[in-house]
């Protein structure tokens, strides 16, 4: 009979959730939103191509954009009338003008954005300097060869996917109990359980049965997205120690929520409880500023919130390609986090509202 | 027989207030009881004694035998409670609602149409609890707290927003409950209605029992005057003159005699052939409350 109520319990609360519209945006469009708009903003974030206007014939510059490389650094157009080319400089539509008179190249540009003027600058120098040598006819005495690094710094999307990640489902699972705990005794359902046979253990139960669902299904849905070419996060070979990261995760953004739901005596003052801890906690605790960037100060302040655990735990594993064993402290803390504040829950909790 | 519930004593404080203040009585198993008094009398909380839901300060509440407090997971069973109308999961319809406390319970799930069924809600088992109307809501309720069969059912306010129609149509569900042989008992603000389906009625206030009994023998107890009118067409002046001590008025409308002889009252009128419009009205169990707890409003 208990599993009976347990599962009727469970069944109850997550048909009230997938019915309700306003939580089925909250904690799977919303986030979903942010992902789609921030992957698309920072996928783009490399080095850009420099715009370049050529007036009139510029022999020097069509030698080497034939010889390949340069194209990958410059974007070559063309136009007649210079006035209109600076003016476009000028305006910051293109990067430089450039221009032959004789043996002299000009290159006007704008320093107001000093990275693509120094490129700028750089490019035309060597371009002229290399030109220079040919006709001199002489080999160069030095040569440069470049080999690449393997990147190890992380990619847009594989601090946002489990940084917003973090935050959808700590804001899932806080709310969720919450509101649920709140409604439920102002409605008086929740004396209405009491004066059934059910355990008190059914009933909380069920409520973490179905937050772990919600919770999964956000992983689910996430991973499925951001591993798409379009997004490109590539999971690494441990990405599933983070259903267990995701699990203590829920207990503990859970148990915050009990605890709300516990002091708090209207659903109002539920969100706004529930708003003020994990509104600042997504800003400080690296789900929407990756810690990495992050200033001194937040990076310390991180420590001390439950969501720094699991946004870096699950970016360890499902990014960095971190082993199962660096998962486990994250995990411990995420549920002693949880552990204590259920047994502060269970204190101050009330069945009514007097 | 051994009492269905039996309170002897109890007492229960806020602070200063004493919400309950010795409260005692008895009910019959099936019998039909009424706990009436004005806001704050401390119906609520004597019924949360006996309900189990809160522990008196003192005395002992008892129901089927065994004490309500500490919560008895073995009574639980046993008792029907209905709170309101709004007590349901969000977003269930009316028959995933009932499924789930049928699961609660441990009751077979065939009880869930059986009890649409009883409460007249079989068209309405798809439907939303947000959806149904006041009624159809107070219905539902009652048809949660009676789904396991409880040998003793509770009913708090049942009828609170009703309208006429509505009110009526429960009624007869609250008979038909009564007559199955369970134990009711009800708590309300509508005289009337204690009236019509209480056998016995408590009538509280301050936290104290006032009367206890069945209404038509609280209402006799108080021997209130009976009030007869009929059209206008009698004169008034003759009538206090054939009738000393009586109460005559006449608004032009109707002719009025309050009167503790009705018969003579009676007897003149249809002398006269004046008993067009006859209304007799002798006091009801709305005179008893009053009387009992005063006219002034309170908060």
């Amino acid at each position: 009979m208990r599993a009976r109520a347990f599962r009727s319990l469970s069944r109850a609360m997550f048909l009230g959730f997938v019915r309700d519209r306003g939580a089925m945006i909250f904690t799977i469009l919303i986030p979903v939103i942010f992902l789609v708009l921030l992957g698309s903003i920072y996928k783009s974030s490399g080095t850009p191509q420099v715009t370049v206007v050529e007036v009139g014939k510029v022999s020097l510059l069509d030698r080497a954009a034939g010889q390949g490389r340069l194209s990958q650094i410059l974007k070559i157009t063309k136009s007649r009338s210079l006035s209109a080319a600076v003016n476009d400089v000028r305006q910051g539509d293109d990067d430089a003008v450039i221009q032959q008179r004789g043996d002299t190249l000009v290159v006007r540009y704008s320093i107001a954005d000093q990275v693509t003027a120094g490129v700028v600058s750089t490019v035309f120098a060597s371009i002229v300097q290399q030109a220079n040598q040919q006709a001199a006819g002489r080999p160069a005495a030095f040569r440069l060869t470049s080999r690449q690094v393997e990147d190890k710094s992380l990619k847009p999307i594989q601090y946002l996917a489990p940084g917003l990640l973090g935050w959808a489902i700590a804001s899932g699972a806080t709310f969720g109990a919450a509101i649920t705990l709140v409604s439920w005794r102002e409605n008086k359902l929740l004396r209405r359980l009491r004066l059934a046979p059910a355990s008190a253990a059914s009933v909380f139960g069920a409520r973490i049965a179905v937050s772990m669902l919600v919770a999964l299904v956000q992983l689910a849905v996430f991973l499925a997205l951001a591993t798409t070419p379009y997004f490109g996060l590539k999971l690494t070979a441990y990405w599933w120690m983070a259903i267990p990261i995701v699990a203590s995760g829920t207990m503990a953004f859970l148990a915050i929520g009990l605890l709300v739901g516990a002091v708090a005596r209207t659903q109002q003052a539920a969100t706004s409880i529930a708003n003020l801890i994990i509104l600042p906690m997504a800003f400080l605790g690296g789900a929407f500023v990756p810690l990495n960037f992050a200033p001194a100060w937040i990076q310390e302040v991180s420590y001390a919130l439950p969501l720094r655990y699991l946004v870096l735990g699950m970016q360890d594993v499902m990014a960095r390609g971190d082993g199962p064993a660096a998962a486990l402290p994250a995990i411990g803390l995420l549920l002693g986090i949880a552990a204590a504040l259920i047994l502060i829950s269970v204190r101050v909790f009330r069945w009514d509202q007097i | 027989m051994p009492a269905a519930i039996s309170v002897s004593d109890i007492r229960k404080s806020y602070g200063d207030l004493r919400a309950v203040d010795g409260v005692s009585f008895e009910v019959t198993p099936g019998e039909f009881f009424g706990i009436l008094g004005p806001n704050g009398a401390g119906k609520t909380t004597t019924l949360e004694i006996i309900e189990g839901l809160r522990q008196a300060d003192a005395g002992e509440a008892t129901v089927l035998g065994m004490p309500a407090w500490p919560r008895n997971r073995a009574l639980l069973p046993r008792i029907g409670v209905q709170l309101q109308a709004s007590a349901f999961f969000e977003r269930l319809t009316a028959r995933e609602q009932l499924g789930t406390f049928t699961s609660l319970y441990g009751v077979p799930a065939g009880r869930v149409d059986e009890m649409l069924h009883v409460v007249g809600l079989t068209d309405k088992a798809g439907t939303r609890t947000e959806k149904l109307s006041g009624g159809q809501a107070q219905r539902l309720s009652i048809a949660c707290a009676l789904v396991h069969g409880p040998d003793v059912v509770f009913l708090d306010e049942p009828t609170g927003a009703l309208d006429p129609q509505a009110r009526r149509n429960l009624w007869d569900l609250l008979r038909g409950i009564s007559a199955e042989g369970r134990t009711v008992v009800l708590t309300t603000h509508h005289m009337d209605e204690a009236e019509i389906l209480c056998e016995r009625v408590a009538i509280m206030d301050h936290g104290k029992i006032l009367r206890i009994g069945p209404p038509a023998a609280l209402i006799r107890a108080l021997d209130f005057p009976t009030r007869i009118t009929v059209e206008s067409g009698p004169p008034a002046a003759e009538a206090r003159a054939a009738m000393p001590g009586d109460e005559v008025t006449d608004d032009g409308l109707s002719l009025a005699i309050v009167t503790r002889d009705p018969a003579r009252a009676l007897g003149w009128l249809a002398d006269r052939g004046a008993l067009a419009g006859l209304q007799v009205r002798g006091g009801t169990l709305e005179d008893v409350f009053l009387q009992l707890t005063g006219r002034e409003y309170r908060a």
